[in-house]
């Protein structure tokens, strides 16, 4: 039994920790935050030229071909940094989706851009409060022709194109959803940047008025290609998560080290040790979870649906138990603007629901886990 | 990333499981697989009795406790292959309850520090299971905090008398040896005047009083000693060393992996699954869901940090700092369960009788056993300071009675 990341892999992981730990300290997270720029472009750039944008895009699309394991560890480094660029609606979503169901022709206009750092791609899904369900995906699309309206949707607003859900009939079935490819400098779309509670990252609603729109995938397979979508980037996020849990609980560790009260260090008091030691036990088993999810995705196992769900569900209660507690052992200092801990609380409570809620993923994982067990 | 065995591995794993195939008391495996949390009793048959011989049988066969040196009764099996041995032998694992006190703490700990001949006479039946052997630390005085305790050796002679008192010894009233702990010094701190032993239980002045637990059964003794005689040459470690070697076999026994340690998930969504509510089975229930998705993560999420370690043991590493979380999780998460499968069986979950209750009332046991899953072998908050202190690297709790002779120390609160 190997399960873990090969050398090679954690060299990437150093490699990407290096290069995120001099190009994105929290001062390039705050500069987003405070609204100088939508997203850090230089390092948007900097990443394409470490090669870590298409670690998971072939070659023959202008990726290294490494694959979905390398770009677990690099998810990772991600997370620890808070990285505010679009990385996971351009990498996790859009190219995810273009690997699964786009035509030669639109992975060789958008892959290799992406790649090289030159387009931002989103998922276009959610229309207001709800969970990822065909019922909820009003969008119409009538000959090729989006009309609707979409929001939340991630990086929407310094997109250059979307994965759009849409609905193409009526008969309550999953086949009434189709996925459309949509360049978004295209007539009749619109895109307005939204206030989130993660400045960070950016949050927008995009209105579709008459847009012509190139389908992806199958018309009926729609829902099926955004499951399996979902899924993938569910592992992905799952790793960001890991990654900024342990970047919490770090900074709780150190603060319980630094800070003295009552003539010791606090991280000498009991409440605060087991507070923290309580921090790791979620970080680790949401990363047990999390590996056994890159496994499913690097292999494309028929377990991934299931293994998806777990790495999910661990990792959003493992990032939003330890930002919250860094928080409680910082005390007011915890509450300051100034203290990075803030950016963390922000984000982990942001993905918590990008992805659908925590109360979904957990539908998911019974009937999942039920479906199996029945078969 | 795989889950495949190496070349060696699949072939001892191929050897193990064509021999469990061919000897395993096959006529158990029903019982064993339903036994319920905490003590194992088998309707046909003494337990004791069968445990016994299929220790034997492996011995025989050179697999009773495969990771240890051929000449102690071992076949000098890796890490790794000690755990696919696990692994293979399944469910008849469960009969070596009885001897992991023995082969766990006991044996290392022999095998660390006692003399050669010593060595020799006692390890092999000590891994055949003719001989059960117990591990006698706690005391009423000195549970979590064990150097606390209070058991006197006094030298006399050759000999050493002891006098004093121990208790939740494990099988204690099955066991023919036992390793023990005793204050030889009480004038010095406390951790420096304790000295290990290793005696035959049935020395004349040991006597064994079975322990009734809060759920009803006994599985625990107490054990007094008066003026039992052990003599010099059965003293394990130095006079005032016996913390170091304690130590050495609690160090030892972190290398196990607990690849199967028992969450009641499993039995809960079994459970859900067959239990109707009045809208329908209880696992198409929303709350139900949420509920059984949360304990689902956790129990996966063990499974495969112990993947992790093996993956290490694999590699000829030892394990990492997160093998330390399996019991803290597990323990709070089987009484959890237990109370959650209860709550769902509404006013008759109170009921235990075999006929009357849910899965023969396998939860309502499960319940009454799980509040000693989270203090035995280390409390949940023990574990706690575990993990923040040796793996986060906070610091140590400030101890009043660090640097105090023993003899010095309160004994009372109030």
């Amino acid at each position: 039994m190997n399960f873990d990341f090969s050398d090679d892999q954690k060299q990437l992981r150093d490699e990407a920790r290096r290069f995120l730990t001099e190009k994105c300290p929290p001062k390039a997270v705050r500069a987003v935050i405070d609204g100088k720029a939508p997203y850090d472009r230089e390092l948007w750039k900097g990443l394409a030229d470490m090669g870590f944008l298409g670690v998971a895009i072939p070659e023959a699309f202008g990726g290294s071909g490494a694959g979905h394991l390398e770009l677990c560890v690099i998810a990772e480094e991600m997370g620890r940094a808070l990285a505010p660029v679009p990385f996971s609606s351009t990498v996790y979503l859009a190219a995810e989706a273009l690997l699964l169901a786009g035509s030669d022709a639109q992975k060789q206009k958008w892959l290799p851009a992406i790649a090289q750092g030159n387009a931002i791609g989103t998922l276009a899904l959610f229309e207001g409060s709800g969970n990822p369900s065909p019922k909820a995906i009003k969008l119409a699309a009538a000959n090729g022709v989006l009309n609707g309206t979409k929001k939340p949707v991630a990086d929407g607003a310094i997109a250059d194109f979307a994965i759009v859900a849409a609905r193409t009939g009526s008969t309550g079935r999953d086949s009434d959803i189709a996925l459309f490819l949509v360049d978004l400098t295209s007539e009749g779309v619109e895109a307005k940047a939204l206030t989130s509670i993660d400045p960070s990252r950016n949050q927008a609603e995009i209105s579709f008025k008459n847009v012509k729109a190139e389908p992806l995938g199958a018309a009926n397979e729609g829902w099926s290609i955004l499951s399996q979508v979902l899924d993938r980037a569910a592992v992905l996020i799952g790793f960001e998560q890991v990654g900024g849990s342990d970047r919490a609980l770090e900074m709780g560790r150190d603060y319980a080290l630094d800070r003295i009260a009552f003539g010791r260090q606090i991280g000498s008091f009991q409440a605060v040790k087991h507070m923290l030691a309580d921090m790791y036990v979620s970080a680790t088993l949401a990363r047990s979870n999390c590996y056994y999810g890159a496994w499913a995705l690097s292999t494309n196992a028929s377990e991934l649906p299931e293994a998806a769900a777990a790495a999910r569900i661990s990792a959003t209660q493992a990032f939003q138990h330890c930002s919250k507690n860094n928080i409680q052992v910082h005390g007011g200092m915890g509450f300051t603007w100034e203290f990075d801990c803030h950016l963390y609380y922000r984000r982990s409570n942001a993905v918590a629901v990008g992805l659908g809620s925590l109360s979904y993923w957990e539908d998911q994982l019974i009937e999942r886990m039920r479906q199996k067990n029945a078969a | 990333m795989n889950f495949d065995d190496t070349p060696q591995e699949a072939a001892f794993r191929a050897e193990a499981k064509a021999w469990i195939a061919a000897h395993a008391p096959k006529q158990y495996e029903d019982e064993l697989k339903k036994a319920a949390l905490g003590r194992i009793q088998l309707k046909s048959a003494n337990i004791l009795e069968v445990a016994k011989a299929w220790q034997k049988k492996k011995a025989d066969a050179g697999w009773a406790v495969p990771h240890w040196p051929k000449d102690y009764g071992g076949r000098g099996a890796s890490p790794i292959e000690r755990v696919i041995w696990q692994q293979e032998e399944g469910v008849f694992g469960k009969l070596g309850t009885l001897f992991i006190i023995g082969h766990g703490m006991c044996g290392p700990t022999m095998m660390a520090y006692a003399a050669e001949e010593h060595k020799r006479q006692y390890l092999p039946p000590l891994a055949s299971g003719e001989k059960i052997w117990c591990q006698l630390f706690s005391e009423p005085a000195g549970g979590s905090d064990v150097a606390g305790l209070r058991t006197r050796a006094e030298k006399d002679g050759d000999d050493w008398l002891i006098n004093g008192q121990k208790i939740w010894t494990s099988g204690a009233h099955y066991s023919d040896y036992g390793i023990l702990i005793t204050r030889t010094d009480p004038t010095v701190p406390k951790h420096k005047g304790l000295t290990m032993f290793f005696l035959d239980m049935k020395s004349p002045g040991v006597e064994v009083k079975p322990i009734k637990q809060a759920n009803g059964q006994a599985e625990f003794n107490e054990v007094y000693f008066t003026d039992v005689r052990i003599p010099d040459s059965q003293r394990l470690g130095a006079v005032g060393d016996g913390w170091n070697v304690s130590l050495t076999t609690l160090m030892n026994e972190r290398m196990a992996i607990g690849a199967n340690v028992a969450t009641g998930f499993p039995e809960l969504f079994e459970f859900c699954s067959s239990l109707m509510l009045d809208d329908g089975p209880a696992i198409d229930d929303p709350a139900v869901r949420s509920k059984l998705a949360n304990w689902a993560v956790r129990a996966s999420g063990l499974r495969y940090t112990a993947f992790r370690s093996i993956s290490a043991l694999s590699r000829g590493e030892r394990p990492g700092p997160e093998n330390s979380i399996g019991k803290l999780v597990a323990g709070a998460m089987l009484q959890d369960v237990a109370t959650y499968a209860l709550d769902l069986q509404g006013a008759a979950g109170v009921l235990n009788g075999p006929e009357d209750a849910e899965v023969a009332g396998k939860f309502q046991a499960m319940l009454l056993r799980s509040p000693a899953t989270r203090v035995e072998g280390g409390t949940d908050e023990i574990l706690r300071n575990i993990i923040a202190e040796r793996v986060l690297g906070l610091p140590g709790d400030i101890r009043v009675d660090k640097d105090v002779p023993f003899n010095k120390i309160p004994t009372k609160g109030r």
